[in-house]
């Protein structure tokens, strides 16, 4: 799939404070990009900077292959965005709310467009209802048809699910899947909760403190064979000069004085035990990460590692 | 001493035969006033008062004997001048409560006038002293000063034209006083354009304020509506 | 960019706050009429009360319908900045308030633009509203007074005046004077639009605006030679009342009053140019601080 969105060495300081620092990442064709990190971590600054909000210190942001300030107009009308909450005009209806933002856009606006675009959301016959009237998940479903009403071909919704209720945030995850899938969109979703990125994305990034940890292929990040486990033994030393030898598996983090953190496939575990205590090293502990989750919060707790499984090379 | 005595006889007996003279004089004037009956002219009314910017008023004087005047504006507003009832001489001369006193002879401008002084017999009288200045060949009032307790001194200048058979003037300069203005403070927030004040010409300096008024046709004896002097 | 307008408008007239400036107007006019038509002659007779020692006036002729709106707008235009700035200080921050700057933002228009279709409906505002003063404090006045001609209190330095114009030199100078007022108004517009940028909820530029606009005042009106010479010429409240300056005929130096003329247009004509600087320099630096503003809200 073409590359459709490309980060590089992106900066955004606010007085001293770094928010973020030198990201770079790129978004295909087609994916559904999780934007992953814990609040704080630089997420929304980066996605406001794709969305022309706020101003980047340093860096380039391209769409499409074009830079995004000089083509800015161009970019955005291919662009749909949530960002954090899907604010409208309360003093309006639904019906003025869709078609105020379908005529910012730049489109065509007519009377069907607009109901059709409040059919598929739901909202059909609530259209001349002031929308400070709407439940949480109307107005949702709201800023889903504005997002969606001048049929943009990138999808950047900046943490979709806050505020929801669990009906909710299913409803959005479903329509981050049929987006994707029945609509080819190209959908950019941020998060602070794996789960949610799990479930929908097919590639993600992790960034904490305005850098990124880690890029790549969520199946492969929940691949298996790449399985990491977090090994406490009586003799550290000598258990991590044995497993670098081992074919198959690698080490990770060797920062750590309690734990070996290697990586491996998960069928592999019961020999590299066996291999360790015959050698004379005793386990104490082992501890499999299975879910992205697990791993999202050890990359998190350690914010020196940088690693990217698409790339990686041990 | 009898010559002191002789010389102010006979300046007293002098002085009662000129005072005699102006009461006749007076008469005539006051004879001729009497044939007005009543009158109605139109004419334009300019009042040069420091504090007062005012187009000329197009006016109507309306007077019936005795001595009822009314100033009325023919559209728009007119600001008449409180003392302008006296306009009319039967205001000044009408009634014969005062005591006449002959003042001698004086010119304005080249025509020669006598002077005479108008002494209110009544002492609670609002008018203190009014000073005539007869045109006696013509019987005709040039100049009249009037000085009230009330209103300061109010002078009238009159010329005569087409209408100086009845001793109706065509033109009048009305001389008052005025006090001075001054909006209640903090009423109005104004634009100060930032100008030098204009200097208020010399004659109204000393808060004087001159009315002229020009008359032209005259109606006199056609009967005039009490309603109007309301 | 006619599009966005229609938009902006069409926003500004579905907002409740909108119709507040109004209602207020309407309101004061209407206690002003009544009071006068119950009794206007106490007030004439306040006003004018060293006058009437020595004058007579036709009182009933000068309460008509050109003196009332000159009376409701001598009191009326030193209010409605607050009603202006009611809309023009939340034409931002309200949008902050709301969440929907941020999704404006995200549209394919440029921020330079949608400033000035603010700005432009900030205008478009205050002028309806003046027209609205036009309707009510004019032409209804003239419809229950009637009309005559216009009688002004005027107080020049240490001097006070009383001018008189006729009633058919009035109505050019009501054009004018609105006209002046439009433009003197949308400095305020412009100065709330300028401190709406800063903020994000539309109380904090409705309070500064006016706070500004008051401090500005007292400090135009204290009649010190230091403040006249050295803050006066920079205040922008210093030339908001040059709109009675159309009122202010010139006349001869003998006090005849000279019909359609004005005493000093020079000093109005660069008024209004002061304004329009202002004007200038308030929008230029909302486009300027828009455009560099991060988007936080």
């Amino acid at each position: 799939m073409a590359e459709i969105v490309a980060v590089n060495h992106l900066s955004k300081q606010f007085n001293e404070v770094h928010a973020v620092n030198d990201l770079s990442f790129s978004v295909n064709e087609g994916d559904v990009y999780g934007f992953l990190g814990q609040n704080g971590a630089g997420k929304s600054t980066t996605i406001r900077m794709m969305l022309t909000l706020i101003r980047p210190t340093a860096g380039e942001i391209k769409f499409f292959g074009k830079e995004l300030y000089a083509n800015r107009n161009e970019i955005l009308k291919k662009i749909g965005a949530i960002i954090e909450r899907p604010d409208h005009y309360k003093y309006l209806s639904a019906y003025d709310n869709l078609s105020i933002f379908a005529k910012m856009s730049g489109i065509k606006v007519t009377r069907k467009l607009i109901m059709d675009q409040l059919d598929m959301v739901g909202l059909a016959d609530r259209s001349n209802s002031k929308s400070k009237t709407f439940s949480q998940g109307m107005k949702q479903r709201l800023g889903i048809a504005i997002a969606l009403i001048h049929n943009p071909s990138i999808l950047i919704l900046d943490e979709p699910t806050n505020g929801l209720d669990p009906q909710g945030i299913a409803d959005m995850r479903n329509l981050i899947i049929k987006l994707k899938k029945e609509m080819g969109k190209t959908v950019i979703v941020s998060s602070h909760l794996l789960s949610e990125i799990e479930l929908v994305a097919n590639r993600m990034i992790i960034i904490h403190k305005g850098k990124k940890i880690a890029e790549g292929d969520v199946s492969e990040m929940l691949d298996p064979s790449n399985t990491v486990v977090l090994v406490e033994t009586t003799d550290n030393t000598k258990a991590t000069s044995l497993l670098s030898a081992m074919p198959g598996i690698h080490l990770t983090h060797t920062t750590d004085d309690r734990y070996i953190h290697i990586s491996l496939d998960k069928n592999d575990i019961p020999q590299t035990v066996t291999q360790l205590t015959s050698a004379g090293v005793g386990i104490l502990s082992l501890r499999p990460r299975h879910s992205l989750e697990e791993y999202f919060l050890s990359l998190t707790n350690n914010t020196t590692h940088v690693e990217t499984f698409t790339n990686r090379t041990v | 001493m009898k010559k002191i005595i002789s010389v102010l006889i006979i300046t007293i007996a002098g002085l009662h035969s000129f005072a005699q003279d102006a009461n006749v004089l007076l008469q005539t004037i006051k004879q001729k006033l009497d044939k007005v009956n009543d009158y109605e002219a139109s004419g334009k009314m300019k009042t040069n008062v420091a504090f007062l910017k005012v187009p000329v008023a197009n006016i109507k004087l309306y007077f019936k004997k005795p001595n009822r005047l009314k100033i009325k504006s023919e559209k728009g507003i007119s600001f008449v001048p409180k003392g302008a009832v006296n306009l009319n001489m039967s205001g000044i001369i009408g009634d014969d409560s005062y005591t006449v006193l002959d003042a001698g002879n004086d010119k304005i401008g080249n025509t020669p006038v006598r002077i005479i002084k108008l002494l209110p017999v009544d002492d609670n009288s609002d008018i203190v002293l009014s000073t005539l200045y007869v045109d006696e060949k013509n019987q005709l009032v040039l100049k009249a000063r009037t000085t009230t307790r009330e209103n300061g001194t109010y002078e009238l200048e009159m010329s005569y034209g087409k209408y100086a058979a009845y001793s109706l003037p065509d033109k009048i300069i009305f001389s008052f006083n005025t006090r001075d203005y001054k909006l209640p403070k903090g009423v109005t927030f104004d634009f100060d354009d930032g100008s030098e004040q204009k200097k208020p010409a010399d004659n109204v300096k000393n808060k004087k304020g001159k009315a002229e008024i020009v008359l032209n046709s005259y109606t006199i004896n056609k009967g005039v509506d009490d309603a109007v002097f309301k | 960019m006619w599009k966005l307008l229609q938009i902006e408008l069409y926003k500004i007239s579905k907002k409740p706050r909108t119709y507040i400036a109004f209602i207020a107007i309407t309101a004061i006019v209407f206690v002003f009429q009544f009071a006068f038509k119950a009794d206007g002659k106490a007030y004439l007779d306040f006003m004018a009360q060293d006058v009437t020692d020595s004058f007579v006036f036709d009182k009933s002729k000068a309460i008509n319908g050109y003196f009332m709106c000159y009376i409701i707008l001598n009191t009326l235009l030193v209010q409605v900045p607050i009603l202006v700035a009611l809309v023009a200080g939340d034409a931002v921050s309200g949008e902050a308030n709301m969440g929907t700057l941020r999704l404006l933002l995200t549209k394919p228009v440029s921020r330079t633009q949608i400033i000035l279709v603010k700005f432009i409906a900030s205008f478009l505002f205050t002028v309806s509203l003046l027209v609205w003063m036009a309707v009510t404090a004019l032409f209804l006045s003239m419809a229950i007074f009637g009309v005559d001609d216009m009688i002004i209190f005027r107080s020049k330095g240490d001097v006070s005046q009383i001018l008189q114009i006729t009633k058919d030199d009035v109505m050019w100078r009501y054009f004018a004077a609105f006209a002046y007022a439009a433009v003197a108004l949308t400095v305020i517009a412009s100065l709330a639009l300028l401190l709406s940028v800063f903020a994000e909820n539309s109380i904090g530029p409705i309070i500064a605006t006016v706070c500004i606009v008051i401090v500005c005042t007292v400090i135009s009106n204290i009649n010190v030679p230091i403040i006249d010479k050295y803050a006066k010429p920079y205040l922008f409240t210093s030339y908001l009342v040059g709109w009675k300056g159309f009122f202010y005929i010139n006349s001869t130096d003998d006090g005849e009053t000279l019909k359609g003329t004005m005493e000093n247009w020079p000093a109005v004509r660069n008024s209004l140019l002061n304004l329009l600087a202002y004007i200038a320099v308030f929008l230029s630096a909302t486009i300027i601080a828009f455009r560099r503003k991060d988007i936080l809200s």
